[in-house]
């Protein structure tokens, strides 16, 4: 462990006692305060300067070593996503410890700073910076994103005037194109099956076989079943259940009939 | 197709998260923040330059629209305000000049960093970036666009025939304050708009009341004996520390404590402010 450590960086995730809370500021306060009260009552709660707050993660704990693929199943607002960007160190958990070890790329926004007033090129670019690239691999990101995406002249040419398709291309080609030791991905991505060709597929699974370690948020339970080997079911912010793929689904399937 | 584009090794690889609230701990969190955006410097350089491109995109002048307006306002009031006060054009012009253009930067920067961070939303949750690079982003283009107001005062100062002589290297001191209270005006607004979003409406008004006390388009002089006054009002005495050597003047000592002191208190309370509550801005955006 400690030799690996040494040599290269051995991907691993650890969450301990992970809490997260939403403060909800903004909007009409009253009224939203009451709209939430009614719709999640019992997972919100007053603090003491009188702030409305969403316990959105409670008490997360998990350790990801190389070669685990998580899945997060639960309903909506569940606090799925938010345990995404956690892990991600988008939001500091208020509570517990986050530890992510080996580099790291969240795909959580298909349209991740993509500017659609930018040209196909100038995007490229601006991921490959955001991603702390030197030019020669810029250099080298821009042909790989164009040549899957298939832009032809139009890299030069503003996102905004790209067909849809065009534009789902240049989003996929974008996300998939750094490859990461640790990959946390929304649903949307594998969800979209239908209008992504089997290229695209191919290449997504590319980059998952890749990923030493993967933590996917879905509903879709054919997906979990196909890639992952561990399946957490998140339940109002907790942890409802955590085990085997087939043990955790079996649970969550006859507890929510129709899926 | 085999691709292996992988993460650059340089970023910190490492993410360890806790919630340490200990005032060392969150310093040290809000440093390893400004670290990280020195080091994408590069990106920050990009975006903004990329802003302004985007603004001009498609006319043919491109940012030098930016110039020409500057331009448009500088002859215009300069002649119509000479008349007013009833001064001397080639006296009065080149300092309006310098006064638009400065207080040009000025004001813009102050009103865009009211919107650091909640024009950036869908950015900061997507990814985790260093915070002060939204900061740096805005201050780096507005000092673009200052860049392209400045050949309008070098054309009104080749026009008249004006040179400010040695002086002029005092202002270098002053870029330097001007940098560092950009860079603190961006933090702590755009922290504080994120949190209560009826900052930017009061910070706009604020704005154009400072624009009529700060002796931008009239002289200090003409305050007569009031013109001590002048000495407490942060706006004035940091337009002064960079406008004055510019005019071949020297900014006097009271001008110079003024400034310091207005800018220490600025520098201080926006990092006390950043290394409180970074860690929150995800959640306020």
């Amino acid at each position: 462990m400690d030799a690996a450590a040494a040599t290269g960086l051995q991907a691993a995730i650890d969450a301990e006692h992970i809490c997260v809370d939403f403060p909800l500021y903004h909007g009409n306060a009253r009224s939203l305060k009451r709209a939430v009260f009614r719709t999640v009552s019992g997972r919100v709660a007053a603090d003491t300067k009188h702030r409305v707050v969403v316990q959105a993660l409670r008490d997360i704990s998990f350790r990801l070593r190389r070669g685990d693929r998580l899945g997060l199943i639960g309903s909506n607002g569940a606090g799925k996503t938010t345990l995404l960007r956690t892990l991600a160190g988008i939001y500091e958990p208020q509570a517990g410890r986050v530890r992510v070890r080996g580099s790291l790329n969240a795909l959580l926004d298909p349209n991740l700073g993509m500017n659609p007033d930018l040209t196909g090129r100038e995007n490229i670019m601006l991921r490959g910076l955001y991603n702390g690239l030197k030019r020669p691999l810029i250099a080298r990101l821009e042909e790989d994103v164009a040549a899957f995406a298939e832009l032809g002249e139009f890299i030069d040419l503003p996102v905004r005037v790209y067909s849809s398709g065009m534009v789902v291309r240049l989003g996929f080609a974008l996300a998939t194109a750094i490859r990461p030791q640790v990959l946390l991905m929304d649903e949307w991505f594998l969800a979209g099956d239908a209008t992504f060709m089997e290229k695209a597929r191919m290449r997504l699974e590319d980059m998952v076989r890749g990923a030493d370690i993967l933590v996917l948020s879905t509903h879709v339970t054919e997906i979990v079943r196909t890639w992952c080997t561990r399946v957490i079911w998140l339940d109002q912010g907790r942890v409802r259940a955590d085990g085997s793929a087939e043990t955790v689904l079996t649970a969550y399937l006859g507890q929510t009939p129709g899926r | 197709m085999v691709v292996a584009i992988h993460s650059a090794a340089s970023r910190g690889n490492t993410l360890d998260l806790a919630p340490d609230l200990s005032f060392a701990a969150r310093q040290r969190m809000a440093v390893r923040d400004l670290a990280e955006t020195a080091r994408l410097w590069r990106l920050c350089g990009t975006l903004a330059w990329l802003d302004i491109t985007l603004r001009y995109r498609g006319s043919m002048l491109g940012p030098f629209w930016l110039t020409l307006s500057t331009a448009a306002m500088v002859g215009t009031m300069g002649v119509v305000y000479a008349i007013l006060f009833r001064m001397n054009v080639r006296d009065y012009l080149p300092f309006l000049a310098l006064s638009l253009v400065l207080w040009g930067y000025l004001s813009t920067l102050v009103t865009e960093g009211c919107l650091t961070y909640t024009l950036v939303e869908g950015m900061i949750r997507s990814m985790r970036m260093p915070y002060s690079l939204y900061a740096a982003r805005i201050v780096v283009r507005n000092l673009l666009v200052l860049a392209h107001n400045v050949v309008v005062i070098v054309a009104v100062y080749a026009l008249l025939r004006i040179w400010p002589g040695a002086n002029a290297l005092m202002v270098l001191p002053g870029l330097v304050l001007w940098l560092l209270d950009s860079l603190a005006v961006c933090v702590l607004l755009g922290a504080l708009c994120a949190r209560f979003r009826d900052i930017p409406p009061i910070v706009g008004s604020v704005m154009q009341m400072a624009f009529f006390i700060s002796a931008v388009i009239w002289k200090p002089a003409q305050l007569g004996a009031q013109e001590w006054v002048l000495a407490f009002n942060p706006f004035f005495t940091l337009l002064e520390v960079v406008r004055a050597p510019l005019l071949g003047d020297l900014p006097g000592l009271r001008v110079w404590a003024s400034a310091l002191a207005w800018s220490a208190a600025l520098c201080g309370t926006s990092w006390v402010l950043f290394a409180r509550v970074r860690d929150r801005i995800a959640f306020w955006v």
